[in-house]
């Protein structure tokens, strides 16, 4: 399970387990680490250390180039799904990647800002994930290649209840996986 | 008045004085009233005799965080409970207790609660029902559980924890423990077991989850969106939120014996937080086809006819109808605030009864007296609690971390 799914986020995640607050407050948007990777283990330490070691075992099997391996972040307005001419280019610049690398999946995480009701931003995310999927299918990649999951507001980016805040958790992260 | 006047002081001391016990007794919540009513009852509650727990205590707590009765020495109080433990067979305790009107002199209860040793605040509580409902003529529900998410560390490096814990906030126990998001805890009808939504496979799916032995089902693990489990009246069914390849949501309802799957919503807007109707014979449920969300109400049948419930505002979600059915509790916004509101179904007349600005998650105790809901404070998620005349409001607040997505279980038999 673990070995399919995980991958590239991996190094991030064990540098956000074990980096400080402030290294946390200065990391630029698109460097704010996935989500840690493990499930639901009453023993935090078990937890990161068995992810740790995947994320070492996997880390070589899909190896972005570095203008993509920073830019895995589609932001997104208030109430929108509308991806930015800017991100269009990014999003291209991803299917590219992934026309030369067969092997390769991507999930779609969306995610919302703190506002409003939880589930109904569930639907929120999940907009965003398929605005993104769409976008790749347009680019060429096969449907069978993307998945999405909206997490909501339940994930956000980072803490905090300011417009600035708000705008680093309305996204879309791009997570590659190998098969 | 001057009566009333000292009688608000006095109410006052005793909460601040409640608010050091509880911490004390390292709840992971603690319970401050935040408003309450200008003359509650005045009762005074001995240490019961022979009690080798602070059952009267708990009694007194419960009663006076009510904020309907006002913990009294005997000559201001109007009623007085007295009580005693003795033992009853296989280790259980016996409580026996009085109830007396001091102003008439009449015993109004004589009664007696017998549980193990380790279930004494369940007794305690089961009193305070009885002396609350038998002096003002309508049920609480000291008695009965709460669940809530709680949410501990710093984004994006979170723990998701489901706990339920007594409606007081205290015995909490830890039922599902995640690095990824729990979400739309549900009780069960007859109390047994939570229905919630977890993303521990990196995907959403649906559990049904025994509280007492912690076996747990996966209910609706499709690909995409698995949300917003809720109950039918009769415990046999799941109103639920599905999405479709293209990742539209609707509404669908799950036979849980079966696993039959009744799609209800057939729209490409958003379509979710489906809940039934008191009595079983519709849904409500959040919809955003009509540009912002609101509520609409569908029969639990495939491809059912739509009628929208909330017309006050741009942003009406997430509702939980009252346990007699007239009434739906729901997130409104009102300019940048989201706020609890409740929607009187045959009027139409709306009331906003929180102050926040992230109020969110509204549920009705299970004697309709009350709304728990979520609410953001200081940057913290916080629990609260407001009496549905909007007069008592209490804050319950996690020692540490965030408490978010309470869900009032129903009445134990």
């Amino acid at each position: 399970m673990f070995k399919k799914s995980l991958v590239l986020v991996l190094p991030l995640l064990v540098l956000a387990a074990c980096s400080s607050t402030s290294r946390q407050e200065e990391a630029p948007p698109a460097e704010v680490a996935p989500p840690p990777a493990a499930v639901a283990t009453p023993d935090d330490a078990d937890a990161m250390a068995s992810a740790g070691t995947v994320g070492e075992l996997n880390a070589r099997s899909v190896t972005l180039p570095p203008e993509l391996a920073d830019r895995r972040i589609i932001y997104f307005a208030f109430d929108s799904d509308a991806i930015s001419a800017e991100d269009q280019a990014l999003i291209a610049a991803h299917a590219r990647f992934m026309a030369g690398r067969t092997g390769v999946r991507l999930r779609l995480e969306g995610h919302t800002d703190q506002r409003g009701s939880r589930e109904y931003n569930i639907g929120l995310g999940e907009r965003r994930a398929q605005a993104v999927r769409r976008a790749l299918g347009l680019q060429g990649v096969a449907e069978a290649r993307l998945s999405t999951v909206s997490y909501g507001e339940e994930q956000p980016a980072v803490g905090g209840e300011d417009e600035a805040a708000n705008a680093r958790n309305r996204r879309v992260e791009l997570v590659y996986t190998a098969e | 008045m001057i009566e009333r006047i000292a009688r608000a002081l006095r109410y006052g001391l005793v909460t601040a004085a409640l608010a050091l016990v509880s911490t004390s007794a390292r709840a992971q919540l603690q319970v401050d009233i935040t408003s309450g009513v200008t003359a509650p009852v005045p009762i005074v509650i001995s240490a019961f005799t022979d009690d080798a727990q602070p059952s009267s205590a708990v009694v007194g707590q419960d009663l006076s965080r009510s904020g309907r009765f006002v913990l009294q020495e005997r000559t201001r109080a109007d009623y007085m409970v007295a009580g005693r433990a003795l033992p009853a067979a296989e280790g259980r305790i016996t409580i026996e207790f009085e109830l007396v009107n001091l102003l008439t002199g009449q015993r109004l209860l004589a009664e007696q609660v017998t549980a193990a040793p380790s279930a004494w605040r369940n007794a305690a509580h089961r009193i305070a029902d009885r002396i609350y409902q038998r002096i003002l003529g309508v049920r609480s529900a000291f008695a009965t559980r709460i669940a809530y998410v709680a949410v501990d560390g710093v984004a994006p490096a979170l723990r998701y924890r489901l706990v339920v814990a007594d409606a007081d906030g205290e015995n909490p126990r830890t039922i599902l423990d995640s690095r990824l998001p729990i979400m739309s805890p549900a009780w069960s009808p007859d109390g047994e077991s939570i229905a919630y939504v977890s993303f521990e496979t990196r995907s959403a799916a649906i559990y049904v989850q025994t509280v007492r032995t912690a076996a747990r089902r996966r209910v609706s693990g499709r690909a995409g969106v698995n949300g917003a489990p809720a109950w039918s009246p009769d415990g046999k069914r799941l109103a639920l939120t599905l999405s479709s390849a293209a990742g539209n949501l609707d509404v669908h309802v799950l036979e849980l014996e079966s696993g039959t799957l009744t799609r209800v919503t057939e729209h490409p807007a958003i379509d979710t937080e489906p809940v039934w109707a008191s009595d079983g014979t519709a849904l409500f449920f959040t919809s955003d086809r009509a540009g912002g969300p609101q509520i609409y109400r569908a029969a639990p049948v495939a491809a059912a006819a739509v009628q929208r419930v909330s017309f006050s505002g741009s942003y009406n979600a997430r509702a939980r109808p009252s346990p007699d059915g007239r009434q739906l509790a729901h997130v409104t916004r009102e300019g940048g605030a989201y706020r609890i509101a409740v929607l009187d179904l045959q009027s139409g007349a709306v009331r906003v009864l929180s102050k926040g600005t992230q109020d969110e998650s509204p549920g009705f105790s299970p004697d309709g007296g009350t709304l728990i809901y979520a609410g953001r404070e200081r940057g913290q998620d916080v629990l609260a609690t407001v009496s549905t005349d909007g007069l008592i409001a209490q804050r319950l607040q996690a020692t540490s971390g965030d408490v978010r997505e309470p869900a009032w279980g129903p009445f134990r038999p």
